[in-house]
Order: C-alpha cells, then structure tokens, then sequence
C-alpha cells in the first residue's frame, strides 16, 4: 500500500432512532460510497456499542483502512472511545475523524427528513474531505518534575498541599499572609455545628507545619511562572527575596475576599450597619453590643445588584448567625458590660440586664432543643432577629434543617423582590429600616439595633494578575474558570495547572476542601505518572518561511513559541494547545497547524459548497 | 423554482460554541437546515483569508462563533478573531460583496437556545439578502481572489495580529494607540493591499498598463502608478512589453 493511498471507512450510526428516525440512514450511506477515497461504507445501530466497535475494528483490518470517519453523536462525548478503538486495531488515532449528524442534525431538524438527509450528505462529503488530508501525529513524551507548588494557604490549599504531600511529593506552599487559614481565619464559628472557626482549622494547620513533605513559605508570592506541565520554572517571593525554583503542577488557592458593599443600605454611615463577615469578627472578639433587634439582608450586591451571582454560602451563614442569636445571645456578648464595640452605646438597651446568668449558655447549647428552651426562658433577653430575603437557598439536607429549627425559633423571614428593596436610613440616631411586606401587602418599618448585610464572595484583587503570570483563564466576575464545569471541574485548561476553593467560585469550607482534594489528586497524576504526552495538537513553524518577526510569540496565550538560536519561531509540543492564533498571525504563512491546517480546514468548508449527486 | 436555500458555513469553537450547539440539539431546539458546521479548537483559527476564500467559493454566508470575550478557553484568542472578522468583513466591502453575509456570533456552551435562534436569524438575513452575486459575476471571483491575498500579505496579518496588543496594553514604550486611530490604519492599510493584490491579481492572466488598470480598479491613475511602482520594486510584476509608448506589466508568478 503506498502511503499516497487513501483508504476511507465512513461508519454510520442510526444511534436508535435518535439519527435513524429523523434522517434517511441508508440514503446516507450509499451517498457516502460515491465519495473520493472511500473503500468502505456501512451504517450500525449503535456504533458505539461492541459489535460497532468490532465492526470498526474488523473493517480497518480487513479493507486495509488508513482513514475512519464515524457519524453520529457529536465528537465531544465519543472522539475518544472511537479512536481508541482504532487504536486497538493498529490505526493512527490522528487518522479518525467524527461526523456530527445527531446533535447538530437530526436532533435539531426533526420535521424535515428530506432537508436533514441532504445536510447529513453534506457533512459526511466533509468529513471524508477532512478525513483524506489526515495525517499520522506522534505523541511526545516529556519529563516530570517531582514537585507541585500550592499558592495559597487556606483550607483548600492546605488540603492540596497535605494530599500531594501524602502522595510522597514534595510541595512548596506559598502564602501571601503571615498565617495559614485564608478567609476562615476571619470567622467566628462554622456551620453547621457552629464550632468554633480557629478550633476547625488548627488540626489543619498542624498537619502541614508537621508534614515533612511540605515547605511552607508565609508572606510569599509567586512572582512568576514559565514552562509547560511537568517542567515549570517559577520564581517565589518572600520578603523581597527572590527564589527560583522548578515544579511539575501548579495549585491555584487564592481563595476570596468579601465583597464591600460601599453605597448600599447605609453601609458606612453606622457602627452598626456591617457585613456578615464583620459580623463574625465582632462575636469572634466578643465586641456584640447589646441589641433588642437585629435584622440581616441578603443578597447585598449579588444576584443582579453589583455582581451578577449567587454567593451560595449566604444564606446558609445568615442562618447559622440567627440560630446561634437566638439560642445563644447572651453568650455572644462581650464578657464585661464594656464589650459593645461601638463608640455609642447600641441603639436600644431594652433587653435585660442579664449580670451573673450569661455564662450559663453555653451548656445549654450542647443540650439541644431542651435545653435552648430553658435558655429562651424569662431571663434570657429578647432578641427580634429578621432575615431580609429574595428566596433562602437552603440546599441539602443539613442547611434544609437549619432552615426549619430557624422558623421554630422564631428568626422571622421577610421576603423582598428586587423591584422593591428595604430601604435602610438612620434616624436620631436610630437604625430604621422600611420594607414592603410580601405576604402582608402593607409598608412596614422596623428599629433593629443592628444591621448585617449579606454581601458575596468576590475575586481576589490579584486575580487577574494571576492569570496573566499562568496563563489561566477568569471568567466575567473574576473569577478562575475550570476545563469544563461538570467533567474536569478542578483542571485549567492548560495542562499541569489546577484550581481549588474559592478562587473559582463561592464555596463552602466543605467544598473548598473538596476540591482541594480533587485537585489535589488531579495534580498528582502527572508526579505520579513521571512523564507527560500531551495531545498531538500543536503546531509547526516552517523555518524556511519564518523571517523570526515573532508576532506570534506576542500572541501565543501559552508562551510556547520561543525564538531558537537562528532567531527563527520554534513551538514547544509541550506547552502548545493547538488553538491555532499562531496560525493564524503569522505574516509569512510559515506556521501550520497539524490537525487543523487552512488545507484542512478549507478542503471540510469547501466540501460544503458543492452539491451532493445522487 | 423552489424556494432559495442558502449554503452557509459556520465555524464553531470546540469549548463554547460548538457545544452550544451541540446542547440546542439535546434540548431539541429546532433551527432551519442550511448551516453546515466546521469545528475548530478556537475561533481565533480562522484567518480572514479563509472566510474570504469561502466566499469566492460561492458560499452565501459565513459565520463564526467563539466564546464570550473573558470566556475564551485559550484566554484571549476570541478578541483576535474579533480583528480577523472585521478584517475580512472591510475586504468584502472593498471587493463589492454585501458584509451582511458575514456574522461573527459569541455562544457559550450553556446556550443552546440561543444558538439556534442565532442560526436561524442569520439565516434569515442571508436568505433575504438572496444568492450570493459571486457565482454570476466573473468579476467578483477576481476581486475576491485579491482579497484573499490582501488578507494573507505581511502588512494586513501584521496590523491585525497586533493590534489587541497596541490597543489593550501598549507599545514597548507602554504607549497605548487609540482604538479608533488604529482602525484608520489598518483600513488604510487593507485598502491599499487589496488594491495592490487586485493588480497583480488583474495583470495575472495578461500583461496591462496602468490605464486598463486604473480604469478596472477604478483607482486615480497615479495612485496605480505608485502601486505598480511598489509591486515592482517587490518583484511581484515585472514589465512585460511596450505597446507603442505605453508600457504593459504582468505579474511574475509566485513570485512575493
């Protein structure tokens, strides 16, 4: 067989009725056999079922196939299982080709079978088009260093950086701050047992400092990162000292900063207007003035107002906060009389005093139910505690349940629309808040002593630094964007860079160290493993053409182009992802992309154009 | 005469558009049949050449649909295809074909809906813009010959390549061009090497003064000169023969 000759399979899927009911299949299939190049045509009931899968096999042995083109779903969830499959049968997986005739035909053209079967035609005689300019591509196979760097030190990094650690490799845990934590540090208990913040996370910090895997490296920054998976050189700073350094991975945990919420219902203009997370910080320092009335807004600035999401975790704190109000309020207050933080006594000092009773609380919390009771008794004070909201997104099983314990004590939940806000104003002094009643239909007003706003997790002011030095994307709101959001959640799309806790998002400390694990695990792959074959997508300088201008070294989004000693462009395999801006710029013509060449791509488009015969 | 059934090509991005679209056929959204989808890794792949060689192919429209901007998978490919549209888009107003069958389309791959009625608007403007004119018009064939060239010369490719980089972050100096001043070069730029393709691309087939040429390019006649000056000094046309007192150029093929 010379290598000039192309001999395609074309195998075509009825995927049930899916493609079948909608598009006449064995039209298709005898269109496709009239095709240039195509020595084999047949059509299967699921391709992707064994006997497909044989038959692919069989086929490419015995009708000496060198190209396999499959119709049928889309390639996004089955290119690989197919080229594998050739694979198995000694076929190049570079020399497969998919057809989309489901997805993108008969599932979106279901009332037109005679339109669909002659679109189908159509992307097949592209498909065989593309199929014939295929060539074989290599694999490269690249080392690994043995070492991950993890920026960032709250729970999700020190996760990561313990699992990677435990899996035997050395890691370099890099945090901005003088203390491991992260935002956790910051709160006074966590839901949804209301433990204490700093109790939850110190087994966390002792693990790492004990770990003799882990280099911790506080007041740190990664300044900068060159390289490709597997071979990263970066450069940490501590205090002004530069280090360099080479890694394999990278774990991104930068983590989240609370979002300000300057401008929005009086924040600023009183001691007693605060964030959620001030709020924790003031029982944490037991700094709670006395109040009669507290009221929490939610959604402060999310969901529409500033930022565009849910913060997810909100609510959930809000509530935590009510219920440790109202079964522990007393508790809360500051150890002395003097605890109030704010330079003018709290608005109202209804409540009674409580002197010798406060300790006691805090056994009556363990109690449970009976024991809050006893503790709601006469002499504890009454606390009116209001959670302004659009809709509580209390999700699972345990924050479902804290919802309902917060009804039985009576946390009331006043719903608002964003059409009509509360309105939040201070009168001689005095909060007041005005608010339309939902279920009630009537304007209302109230004087809580305080008043916590609600406000999102947001992005890291550096995080768009980050991801210029890593060449990692962000989305719209700043935050991290994954490889995919259901199937590679914690991957960037670049390989060797992985990304875990709130940095991608709003989470939880639950999730944060969730992901802390699974990038964890991700990351360890390529340690494990020793080498790297990234996909053969890449592409090629011809150096002949090259005039060395490097106009694509400006616009390679992952530094893979150098220029080599003659002063011409040369890719790196490794690092390229093949999205083909190279491509695409060069002045001179000079680089090809191997797997989408203009050849290719032109030969599929063009393929379009014609008319089918027959 | 049934009902005019436009062809057009649409280039996908493999992360957001092309499963977007993928997602309007598992939720079922139903779009008309005339689109004929090609997948690419990023949208910044397609060269303005590409789209433009489509069109001379007789394509009647040509989308191309990446990621929202901030959402690109390769970090900022789409903004370059954002300049690659509009270039080709000025050099299909240049050879005369309506920009309107040119569409360049963000779709995330959560927005099957939208997908499908993306599809099925554009299909409704080409179709109501009719069959493209290229098929019938011999003309149109050789204006978007050098309009493919114009798209593929140094000067185009450089311009547009760089500009997300002049425009956004600067020069080495940290000068940053105003967008709209570097949209007037680069339309100065692409104009005068599409007229300069548009000679050579003329004088390919037989040798022509700078009459003929003027008079087909409908360009001032010393600004041909100028171009066929240029071109030569390039070794792109040469002299070929001299009728009477006017000289004739041809150009030297493959030769840049």
């Amino acid at each position: 067989m010379s290598d000039d000759e192309k001999r395609i399979g074309v195998f075509i899927c009825h995927c049930g009725s899916n493609i079948a009911g909608f598009v006449d299949v064995p039209a298709v299939t005898e269109y496709v056999k009239t095709l240039p190049d195509v020595v084999f045509a047949t059509r299967n009931l699921y391709t992707c079922a064994d006997d497909g899968l044989t038959s692919i096999k069989e086929s490419i042995k015995e009708h000496r196939l060198n190209r396999v083109v499959v119709a049928a779903c889309t390639p996004r969830t089955h290119a690989p299982l197919f080229q594998g499959t050739c694979q198995e049968a000694g076929l190049n997986k570079y020399l497969f080709t998919f057809v989309n005739i489901r997805d993108q035909c008969s599932w979106v053209h279901m009332k037109e079978k005679e339109k669909a079967t002659e679109k189908a035609k159509d992307l097949l005689r592209m498909g065989v088009a593309r199929a014939r300019l295929l060539q074989p591509q290599e694999e490269a196979r690249v080392g690994v260093t043995p070492a991950a760097v993890v920026i960032g030190g709250g729970v999700a990094g020190m996760s990561a950086a313990l699992s990677i650690a435990d899996q035997g490799f050395p890691v370099r845990l890099v945090e901005k701050d003088s203390e491991l934590g992260g935002f956790v540090r910051q709160l006074n208990s966590v839901y949804q047992d209301r433990k204490d913040a700093a109790e939850m996370l110190k087994p966390l910090i002792d693990r790492v400092k004990g770990n003799p895997n882990i280099e911790l490296l506080l007041n740190s920054e990664v300044t900068s990162a060159d390289g490709f998976v597997g071979n990263y050189d970066i450069v940490i700073e501590t205090k002004g000292q530069e280090r360099k350094d080479k890694v394999g991975v990278i774990v991104l945990a930068t983590g989240t900063k609370e979002y300000i919420p300057t401008g929005l219902y009086g924040y600023g203009k009183s001691p007693n207007i605060v964030t959620l997370t001030e709020f924790e910080g003031l029982v944490k320092a037991r700094k709670l003035p006395k109040m009669s009335s507290i009221a929490f807004i939610q959604c402060v600035g999310a969901r529409g107002q500033d930022k565009s999401y849910c913060s997810r975790i909100c609510c959930n704190v809000s509530l935590k906060n009510a219920m440790n109000l109202a079964e522990n309020y007393k508790n809360m207050l500051g150890l002395e009389e003097t605890g109030a933080v704010t330079e003018a006594p709290a608005a109202q000092m209804e409540a009674p005093a409580e002197g010798g009773e406060r300790r006691r609380g805090r056994r009556g919390r363990r109690g449970g139910a009976e024991g809050s009771e006893e503790e709601g008794g006469a002499a504890a004070p009454k606390l009116e505690i209001v959670i302004f909201n659009r809709d509580i997104m209390a999700y699972g099983i345990e924050h479902e349940l804290t919802y309902n314990k917060a009804r039985e004590k009576r946390v009331r939940l006043v719903r608002y629309t964003p059409k009509n806000l509360p309105q939040v104003s201070i009168e001689d002094g005095k909060l007041v808040i005005d608010y339309w009643h939902e279920t009630l239909q009537m304007q209302r007003k109230m004087n809580p002593d305080m008043i916590v706003l609600a406000t999102p997790l947001t992005s890291q002011a550096d995080a768009k630094d980050i991801s210029m030095m890593l060449k990692v994307p962000v989305g719209q709101d700043g935050f991290f964007l994954e490889a995919n959001v259901k199937l590679r959640p914690v991957d960037f799309a670049t390989d060797g860079i992985y990304v875990c806790g709130t940095c991608k998002g709003p989470a939880d400390i639950t999730e944060a160290v969730m992901q802390g694990i699974a990038a964890a695990s991700r990351a360890s792959i390529p340690l494990a493993r020793g080498f790297v074959q990234p996909e053969a997508l890449s592409a090629f300088v011809d150096s002949d053409v090259c005039s060395g201008c490097g106009t694509c070294i400006e616009v390679c989004p992952f530094s893979a182009i150098r220029k080599n000693e003659s002063g011409k462009a040369e890719v790196t395999i490794a690092a390229c992802k093949g999205c083909g801006n190279c491509g695409a710029t060069c002045p001179e013509n000079a680089i090809f992309m191997n797997c989408y060449s203009d050849e290719q791509l032109l030969a599929e488009a063009k393929a379009a154009l014609q008319e089918a015969k027959g | 005469m049934s009902e005019f059934e436009p062809k057009i090509v649409v280039f996908l991005c493999n992360w957001c558009s092309y499963a977007g679209a993928d997602l309007a056929g598992v939720s079922r959204y139903q779009y008309p049949t005339n689109i004929r989808a090609v997948r690419v890794m990023c949208s910044t792949r397609i060269s303005a050449h590409i789209v433009l060689e489509l069109f001379k192919d007789g394509a009647d429209g040509v989308m191309v649909s990446g990621c929202h901007i901030g959402d690109c998978h390769y970090i900022n490919g789409n903004l370059f295809t954002e300049r690659r549209v509009k270039l080709a888009e000025n050099l299909l107003k240049l050879a005369g074909v309506e920009p309107g069958r040119l569409r360049l389309e963000w779709v995330s791959a959560a927005e099957g809906e939208r997908y499908s009625q993306v599809i099925t608007s554009f299909v409704k403007q080409v179709k109501d813009l009719g069959p493209t004119p290229v098929s019938k018009d011999p003309k149109l064939v050789t204006k978007l010959e050098a309009a493919v060239d114009a798209a593929r010369s140094f000067r185009s490719k450089t311009l547009t390549s760089k500009e997300v980089k002049l425009t956004g972050k600067g020069n080495v100096y940290e000068e940053v061009l105003d967008p709209k001043e570097y949209d007037l070069i680069i339309e100065r730029a692409i104009e005068d090497e599409y007229q300069k393709s548009l000679i050579v691309t003329l004088s390919d087939h037989e040798a022509r003064s700078v009459k003929e040429l003027a008079m087909e390019t409908g360009q001032p006649t010393d600004q041909v000169l100028d171009h066929v000056v240029a071109l030569r000094a390039k070794n792109m046309l040469a002299l070929d023969h001299i009728e009477g007192s006017t000289p004739k150029y041809k150009a030297i093929s493959g030769g840049a």
